[in-house]
C-alpha cells in the first residue's frame, strides 16, 4: 500500500485511534507508583492537546504541565519595545511573523504602533522582506527575527540571501531562542523552596526535526528525566504519551523518538550549518515569565554587524530592564507550580485581549488555552 | 476600551461588539437597535430595513468583485429576516484615478445581482475624493425589503430548534486572503458569494418553521452561533465532523492556521429551524447550486449558556469562541 | 510546531532552487535552501514551514507508524468483542 498525502493528515487524527490509545493508557496507568506531569514544551503541542481535548481522555494521575510555549509567548516587553521604537523610526518599515503584532510592550504592540502611522509588516516567509524591500529602495526594511531552532535556519537563508544579492535595506534584529537551555532552567531552578514538578517532556516535534534528537540527551542522562519525541498530530501525542508511561511501569529512563516519520538523531545538517555561520550564542537572553536564561539567545556573528540592526539604531533602542507585572504567576505556571486558575488576574485583567503574561499573549500558551477552552478541560 | 481604534475592531468578533455596544448602541439607544438583529424590523413589523459598506480588498477575486458583494450584502441581510429586498440605495466613495472601466465592471456586477433580487436601486451618491483619502472604492448599501415571514429573530431561539448549514464553509475569507497582496498560492478556491433570498424564499413558500436565520459573514460561522448564544440564552453544542468544509479551504487553514469556523463568508447561512422540520429544509437547500452539503450541524441545549461547544467524535468537547483579534496567520 | 505541514513535490525549479509543492489542493512554491541538492524528487513529501522545505517525511516510518495503529485498533475492537460475549454469557435474561 502507497502513502497517499491524505494519509499523513487523517491517519493521525483518527478518532478511533485516539480512543485505542487512550484505552492502553488508560490500563497502563494504574500501575503508576506515583503521579506524573508531563511538561510540553512547545505550543504546538499545548494547542493540539486543547484542541483536541486530550485532558479529558487520561486518567486522573497523568496530568499536563505547559511549558513556554512559542518565542511569541516568550517575548520580553524590553524587546517588544525595540520593535516599537525602531518601527517608529523615519523610513523604516518593520517586519515580522504573524503573532508578534499583538504582544504588548510598554507602549503598546506593534499594532498599536501601526494604528499610530508606523509601518509595520506581517509576513509568512522571511524571504518576503526581498519583495518589500526592492519595492521600497529608500526605505530600510528591518526584520524582527524571532523563532526556536525551526524558524532560526530560514533567518540565515535570508541573510545569506542579503550577502550574496548585495541587498543593501534590510537589516535584522535577531531574537532567536534555543530550546534545551530553557528545558534546563525549568526544572534546575536552583531554588530549594521550589519543588519542580516536571517528571517527563513531551519533545517539540519541529525544533527536532532542525536540531536532531540529539540535543535532549541530558536530560533522561543528567536528569533522570525521560523525553520522547513527538509530532503534532492528535495520535502522535496520545502514542507519545502511551511510550512515556510504558518507560515509567518499566522503569526505563529514555530519549525515544516517536516522531520517526520526520525526526532523526543528527537532525538537518545544513540548516544546522547555516545557522552556524551566521549566528553565535548571545550570553544570556530573558525569557518573559522566566527571567534571564544563560546562553539561549542567538546573535550575529560580529563581521556581520553591519546588518545588525540592533547595534545601527543602539542610540535610540531602550536598555532598561522592565520587570514583569508584580501580579504575574506565569514563571510558577510554566514551572508546574501553579495553574492558570490560580493567578488571581486570570480572566479579569489579564485576558487574550488584554494580556499580561507570556502565557496569556499568544493563543497557544497555557493561560490562553484555559481562557479559552476552561471550563471544559 | 483602547484609545485608538485598532484594525480588530471591524473583524465582526470580539472586538467589534465591544466597540459597537460601547459607543454606537450607547449613543443611539432604542428597542429596534438593541434586538441586534441582521435588519431592523420596522413600521408594523411590515418592513426591514438594513445597511452595509464594503472596503473588501482585492476589488475582484475569484467568484465575484465588490459590486456583487455590495449588493448580496445588504439582500441577504434583509432575507435573514424573511424579508424580500425591494428597494436600494448605492453611495459610492472614490479615489481620485481609479479607471472608468473598472467601475463599468462592477456596476454591472451589482445590476446583475439586483435581478437575481428582485429589487431596484433607486437612490445614490457619489463622492470623489483626493487619491489616498480612500483604497480605490468604497461603495455603501443600504435596502428596505417587505417581510413574507414574520417573527424571525435571534431573540428566540430554544431547544425545540436544530442547527442547519446551507453549504460548505469559509470559502469567501479563505478566497480573500489568498487573493490578497503578500501571500501566493495558487488553488480552485472560490468566494461563495451569492444572493440568499432565493433559499430563503424556497423555504418560506414550504412553510419551514424558521426560527432563525442568520448569515455568517465577519467572524464566520462561530460568530454567529455565539452570537445566538447570547442573545437567546442558550447553549449550542454543535458536531465537529458535520461541519462541512471543503478540502481546498481545509488546505488553506492548514497552511495559515485558520479555522474555518471563523472565516468569512457571503453567501453561507445559518439557520436554527423547528426539529420537526430541520431534516426538510435540508433537503429543499440541497436542491440549490451551491447546497450539496448542506446539513445539521448542531442542537440546542442549557449545559453552558450562552457557549458554543464542539463535540469531537472520540467523546471529547471544546468551546468554540467568538473570535478575536486579527485574521493572522499563526507562526512558531 | 505550528504552521509546518506535510506537503507533496509536484515540480522542482532547479535553478531557482524552488520546489512547487501541494497541500490539500493549494499549491505554492517552498525555498529547497535547507535541504541538500538531489536529496528531493517529483512525488516526495516533504515538511513545509515559513516557506522552506524543512525535511522529507521518510515513507517507510509513516507506513510503519499506521501499521501500528490499524493493530492497536484490531486489538481495542477484538477486546471489546470478548467482553460484549461474556457480558452476554453472563446476562441473566439470557434464555436457555
Amino acid at each position: 500500500m502507497g502513502l497517499e498525502l491524505k494519509n499523513l493528515y487523517d491517519n493521525f487524527r483518527d478518532g478511533d485511534t485516539i480512543k485505542a490509545y487512550a484505552k492502553i493508557i488508560k490500563e497502563d496507568a494504574k500501575k503508576l507508583k506515583n503521579p506524573i506531569n508531563i511538561m510540553e514544551v512547545c505550543g504546538g503541542h499545548t494547542h493540539t492537546i486543547m484542541k483536541y481535548g486530550i485532558p479529558q481522555l487520561l486518567p486522573q494521575n497523568i496530568k499536563f504541565i505547559h511549558g513556554p510555549g512559542c518565542p511569541v509567548c516568550i517575548m520580553p516587553k524590553e524587546r517588544i519595545d525595540h520593535a516599537y521604537v525602531l518601527s517608529m523610526q523615519e523610513n523604516v518599515i518593520l517586519v515580522t511573523l504573524g503573532d508578534m503584532i499583538k504582544v504588548p510592550g510598554s507602549n503598546g504592540s506593534l499594532q498599536d504602533a501601526r494604528a499610530k502611522g508606523a509601518d509595520v509588516r506581517f509576513v509568512y516567509s522571511p524571504m518576503d522582506c526581498i519583495k518589500i524591500a526592492n519595492d521600497n529602495p529608500d526605505k530600510t526594511v528591518i526584520f524582527f527575527a524571532i523563532g526556536f531552532e525551526t524558524t532560526t535556519p530560514m533567518t540565515a537563508v535570508l541573510l545569506d540571501t542579503v550577502i550574496k544579492k548585495g541587498i543593501s535595506n534590510i537589516l535584522f534584529h535577531i531574537n532567536h531562542v534555543t530550546v534545551p537551555e530553557a528545558m534546563r532552567a525549568l526544572i534546575d531552578s536552583g531554588d530549594d523552596n521550589a519543588k519542580n514538578n516536571i517528571d517527563a517532556f513531551l519533545g517539540p516535534s519541529h525544533v527536532s526535526v532542525i536540531s536532531g534528537s540529539k540535543i535532549y540527551e541530558e536530560f533522561p542522562r543528567d536528569y533522570n528525566i525521560p523525553v520522547v519525541v513527538a509530532g503534532f498530530e492528535p495520535v502522535d501525542v496520545m502514542q507519545s504519551i502511551s511510550m512515556l508511561v510504558k518507560q515509567f511501569i518499566q522503569n526505563r529512563c529514555e530519549l525515544e523518538v516517536e516522531y520517526k516519520r520526520l525526526v532523526n538523531y543528527d537532525g538537518n545538517i545544513k540548516a544546522q550549518d547555516l545557522v552556524q555561520m551566521y549566528f553565535q550564542k548571545a550570553s544570556a537572553f530573558k525569557w518573559r515569565g522566566l527571567g534571564n536564561i544563560a546562553n539561549s539567545g542567538l546573535k550575529l556573528r560580529n563581521e556581520y554587524k553591519e546588518y545588525d540592526a540592533e547595534s545601527i539604531f543602539k542610540n535610540v533602542l531602550p536598555l532598561e530592564e522592565i520587570q514583569d507585572h508584580k501580579l504575574c504567576i506565569c514563571g510558577d505556571i510554566l514551572r508546574g507550580m501553579a495553574t492558570p486558575l490560580e493567578c488571581t488576574i486570570f480572566g479579569t485583567a489579564c485576558k487574550p485581549t488584554s494580556p499580561i503574561g507570556s502565557c496569556m499573549v499568544s493563543s497557544e500558551g497555557a493561560c490562553a488555552a484555559y481562557y479559552k477552552y476552561g471550563n471544559l478541560i | 476600551m483602547n484609545k485608538n481604534i485598532s484594525l480588530a475592531c471591524g473583524n465582526g468578533g470580539e472586538e467589534n461588539n465591544e466597540l459597537t455596544s460601547k459607543v454606537f448602541y450607547k449613543a443611539f439607544k432604542n428597542e429596534i437597535l438593541q434586538r441586534n438583529e441582521d435588519a431592523a424590523i420596522i413600521h408594523n413589523g411590515e418592513l426591514a430595513f438594513s445597511t452595509d459598506s464594503f472596503t473588501v480588498s482585492p476589488l475582484f477575486f475569484s467568484g465575484a468583485d465588490i459590486g456583487k458583494l455590495a449588493i448580496c450584502g445588504t439582500c441577504n441581510d434583509l432575507a435573514m429576516m424573511g424579508a424580500q429586498p425591494k428597494y436600494l440605495t448605492c453611495s459610492v466613495i472614490i479615489e481620485e484615478g481609479f479607471e472608468t472601466s473598472k467601475l463599468e465592471k462592477i456596476v454591472q456586477s451589482m445590476k446583475k445581482e439586483l435581478e437575481v433580487n428582485g429589487a431596484i436601486v433607486v437612490s445614490g451618491d457619489t463622492k470623489v475624493v483626493p487619491r489616498g483619502s480612500v483604497d480605490k472604492i468604497f461603495i455603501n448599501t443600504t435596502g428596505v425589503g417587505e417581510v413574507l415571514k414574520h417573527g424571525i429573530s435571534s431573540n428566540n431561539i430554544t431547544e425545540d430548534d436544530l442547527i442547519v448549514v446551507n453549504r460548505d464553509i469559509g470559502c469567501h475569507g479563505a478566497t480573500i486572503f489568498v487573493a490578497r497582496e503578500g501571500i501566493e498560492m495558487s488553488s480552485a478556491l472560490e468566494s461563495d458569494c451569492e444572493s440568499l433570498f432565493p433559499q430563503v424564499k424556497a423555504l418560506i413558500d414550504a412553510d419551514i418553521k424558521i426560527t432563525a436565520m442568520r448569515d455568517a459573514t465577519r467572524g464566520g460561522v462561530s460568530a454567529v452561533l455565539n452570537e445566538w448564544a447570547k442573545q437567546s440564552n442558550i447553549c449550542i453544542e454543535v458536531d465537529e465532523d458535520k461541519i462541512p468544509v471543503s478540502d481546498e479551504v481545509s488546505g488553506i487553514c492548514e497552511i495559515l492556521g485558520f479555522e474555518a469556523s471563523t472565516l468569512a463568508n457571503e453567501g453561507t447561512f445559518v439557520l436554527a429551524i423547528k426539529k420537526e422540520d430541520a431534516d426538510k429544509a435540508v433537503e429543499i437547500l440541497k436542491t440549490f447550486a451551491n447546497g450539496s452539503r448542506a446539513t445539521i450541524i448542531g442542537k440546542v441545549t442549557n449545559i453552558h449558556l450562552q457557549k458554543v461547544i464542539l463535540n469531537s467524535t472520540w467523546g471529547t468537547k471544546r468551546f468554540l469562541d467568538t473570535p478575536s483579534g486579527e485574521l493572522l496567520p499563526r507562526i512558531c | 510546531m505550528c504552521l509546518s505541514i506535510p506537503s507533496k513535490v509536484v515540480k522542482i525549479d532547479k535553478e531557482a532552487n524552488i520546489a512547487t509543492v501541494d497541500t490539500m489542493g493549494v499549491q505554492r512554491d517552498a525555498s529547497l535552501s535547507l535541504m541538500e541538492e538531489e536529496d528531493i524528487k517529483i512525488g516526495d513529501y516533504v515538511l513545509l514551514h515559513i516557506g522552506f522545505v524543512m525535511n522529507k517525511i521518510d515513507e517507510v516510518d509513516a507506513l510503519e507508524s499506521i501499521e501500528t495503529y490499524k493493530e492497536i485498533i484490531e486489538a481495542m475492537n477484538e477486546e471489546d468483542r470478548q467482553n460484549a460475549i461474556l457480558e452476554d454469557d453472563e446476562c441473566p435474561n439470557r434464555g436457555a
